[in-house]
């Protein structure tokens, strides 16, 4: 099954927390704004709105890629 | 077209989307993250400043339009594009001119955002910074509805809230960016020895 | 720098780094000529290329990295790159590169003469920090004995970065190239070789290139007649702390972590040796019989890190060095990722105040949940050797927190330190 990774580049990432908006159910902010990923494998339903995290974030700081399984 | 309604449209239309633009500029100006607190929608607020971004550009066009369609003054295709060639009220229409073209770069690059490169689309969005100051000039100098008691109000009230946004943001970005880029000096709780960093920091918001 | 007893000259077929001529006319008597090939040759290249692969060399600058494997990745990536030597050693605890620069340049420059040759790079540059200019004279007389000679094959020259902890991260010093700046570069993908002004670059440690240029003039054999079977030959370690005769010791791979502590002679019982360097781990008595190499010490959660044990006496309190090193640790991040620029303050922070025992009920567990949620999410390494070394003081030292925590610090926590921290920096 091909799943979706995301991925934080964390140099450029500045703690607008719109991924955390977007997708609370993988997305989560910690104590200083900063998101941390559940690296849980994204359901299908939730692809989307990953791919809107990655396109709206101010910082472009989220890519997905592709998970390999295994 | 009554020329009569048509002027109305462009009167209103021009009112109505000089208040949008400034909910825009309010909207935008308000956008940090470390000066909002965490349980702030940021991302619902960014969307709406877009929303109401296309909105203003709808009523920009309509204003646009009904200006050019009305007979009774000259204005032309061509002075809505170029600045000040237009026959009727070559300075403040020129000035309308100039808030048009701008306001049309910073919308289209943004339709444009995820082809462009980071610095451009930032580049050209702080466009928007001139624009609106043009577009006031342009509501209050044509005069027609300038001198309205209620009209005067609402340019006011315009500025203030661009204004308080402005000075919102400005001390935004300074305490965003103060503890990250100066030399810090620590004590060492244990030895009391003092120690001199450097933390770089470059996370630009403005 | 300390200084390390010169071992006797070594014998023709057995590896070892230490105890060789410094100067290259000893150098050649020792080992030889540089015998590089004039003109590409392939059957030379594809000889060398197995002697590393079947010496089973892994980098000696933290990552172990089989360095057979980084060579094939740079070899694919195109010539007319950068040999990258990586001499910054911003471990503090460390010194084992500067003994190697200083005692075998020669070696260092063949090992990395070798791989450029393999990887058809055209320059190799030596990165010594700024501050360190005994080591730099000693490489730089080195490489003009070099010229006088027309000894070297490929272009050599020194470049002097900044003297910071990440500057030394292979990431950060490819970029410090580029840009001037030593800020690691985000990599998800670790298989994409570095580059250096569009060019591949192959960055390697002081000592792996040292081991190479062993291993191109003996073969494999030697060094893999050192260490063990799955993780052969030699490497320097960097003993500091309690110790009589603190240095660089040279000792096979897969030493208990006990019988190399002992080389340099603590003078008061051991509480506990920190290992692999301020990022790395502390390790309690009851592993000190581990075998120091990565496999081994994987099995008790640690990794063998860059060559550097550090001894902590009984009369020393674990939990106030941890504290220092934490803030050294914090204050030397390159301030790009914010877990590491926020994360690594509140870590020194907890800790420091469990060490003068003002710390509550729950600083223990807001302590593990930050380091928790620190790892790993940084760009670079950094903030996970904080995360390693201040979890394994929580583990080592727990009896020290109940104490500390009931009221009962230790008398030693105001001790001055044994551990050694540069001077206050700049900028």
């Amino acid at each position: 099954m091909s799943a979706l990774r995301i991925t934080v580049d964390p140099v450029a990432c500045a703690a607008y927390g719109y991924c955390a908006e977007i997708l609370p159910e993988a997305i989560s902010l910690d104590e200083w704004g900063y998101p941390i990923i559940n690296d849980r494998p994204l359901p299908a339903e939730l692809i989307a709105l990953a791919k809107r995290a990655a396109r709206d974030c101010p910082k472009r700081a989220i890519t997905l890629r592709e998970r390999r399984s295994g | 077209m009554n020329s009569t309604y048509l002027w109305y449209t462009t009167r209103a239309s021009g009112i109505v989307s000089l208040i949008l633009l400034t909910l825009t500029m309010v909207l935008g100006l308000t956008t940090t993250s470390r000066a909002r607190s965490r349980n702030w929608p940021g991302f619902a607020q960014q969307e709406i400043h877009r929303r109401i971004s296309i909105l203003a550009v709808v009523f920009l066009a309509i204003h646009v339009l009904t200006s050019i369609l009305d007979i009774y003054v000259h204005i032309g295709w061509f002075a809505i594009v170029v600045p000040f060639t237009s026959p009727y009220s070559r300075f403040w229409v020129g000035l309308g001119t100039i808030a048009l073209d701008l306001t049309v770069a910073v919308f289209v690059s943004s339709l444009l955002r995820a082809h462009l490169k980071p610095g451009t689309w930032r580049g050209i969005h702080w466009l928007a910074y001139a624009s609106w100051p043009v577009a006031l000039a342009h509501t209050f100098g044509m005069g027609t509805d300038s001198r309205e008691h209620w009209v005067i109000a609402l340019g006011a009230l315009c500025v203030l809230s661009v204004g308080l946004a402005l000075v919102w943001r400005l001390r935004a970005s300074a305490k965003r960016r103060a503890p990250l880029s100066i030399e810090t000096s620590h004590e060492d709780p244990l030895t009391r020895r003092v120690t001199t960093a450097t933390v770089r920091g470059d996370r630009d918001d403005a | 720098m300390t200084h390390s007893a010169s071992p006797a000259p070594p014998r023709g077929d057995v590896h070892q780094l230490l105890g060789h001529p410094s100067d290259l006319r000893g150098h050649l008597e020792a080992h030889g000529p540089l015998n590089v090939a004039l003109y590409r040759n392939s059957s030379w290249e594809q000889s060398l290329v197995t002697s590393i692969e079947a010496s089973g060399l892994a980098g000696r600058g933290g990552g172990a990295f089989p360095t057979s494997i980084k060579l094939a990745l740079a070899r694919r990536a195109g010539s007319g790159g950068t040999v990258v030597v990586n001499a910054m050693e911003s471990e503090p605890a460390s010194d084992k590169d500067k003994l190697l620069l200083t005692r075998a340049p020669h070696l260092v420059l063949d090992g990395a003469q070798y791989l450029a040759v393999l990887c058809g790079a055209d320059r190799i540059a030596v990165c010594i920090p700024i501050g360190r200019d005994a080591v730099a004279a000693a490489v730089g007389h080195a490489m003009a004995e070099r010229a006088a000679h027309r000894y070297a094959r490929v272009r050599e020259e020194i470049v002097r970065p900044p003297d910071r902890f990440v500057a030394g991260e292979e990431s950060a010093l490819a970029n410090w190239f580029d840009s001037g700046l030593s800020l690691p570069v985000f990599r998800p993908d670790k298989g994409t070789p570095l580059r250096i002004a569009r060019r591949p670059a192959l960055v390697h440690n002081t000592e792996t290139l040292a081991h190479v240029a062993l291993i191109a003039r003996h073969g494999p054999g030697p060094f893999r007649g050192r260490g063990m079977t799955e993780e052969p030959g030699t490497c320097l370690v960097t003993i500091s702390g309690a110790v009589a005769h603190p240095g660089v010791v040279e000792v096979d791979r897969g030493t208990p972590l006990s019988d190399i502590a002992r080389l340099s002679q603590p003078v008061e019982p051991v509480q506990a040796l920190l290992v692999g360097g301020y990022g790395g781990m502390w390790v309690g008595p009851e592993h000190f019989d581990t075998p120091y190499a990565s496999i081994t010490l994987r099995t008790i959660g640690a990794a063998a890190g860059v060559g550097v044990i550090v001894v902590l006496g009984e009369s020393s309190c674990g939990l106030a060095e941890s504290a220092r090193i934490a803030r050294y640790l914090a204050d030397q991040s390159s301030g790009q990722c914010g877990p590491c620029v926020y994360g690594l303050p509140a870590i020194a922070d907890e800790l420091a105040l469990l060490a003068r025992g003002q710390g509550n009920g729950d600083s223990v567990a807001r302590l593990h949940r930050r380091l928790r949620e620190v790892n790993g999410r940084g760009a670079c390494r950094h903030p996970d050797g904080a995360v390693s070394l201040a979890r394994s003081a929580l583990a080592v030292f727990a009896t020290d927190i109940a104490a500390h925590g009931r009221g009962e610090p230790c008398s030693h926590w105001r001790k001055l330190t044994t551990l050694r921290f540069p001077r206050p920096i700049g900028s």
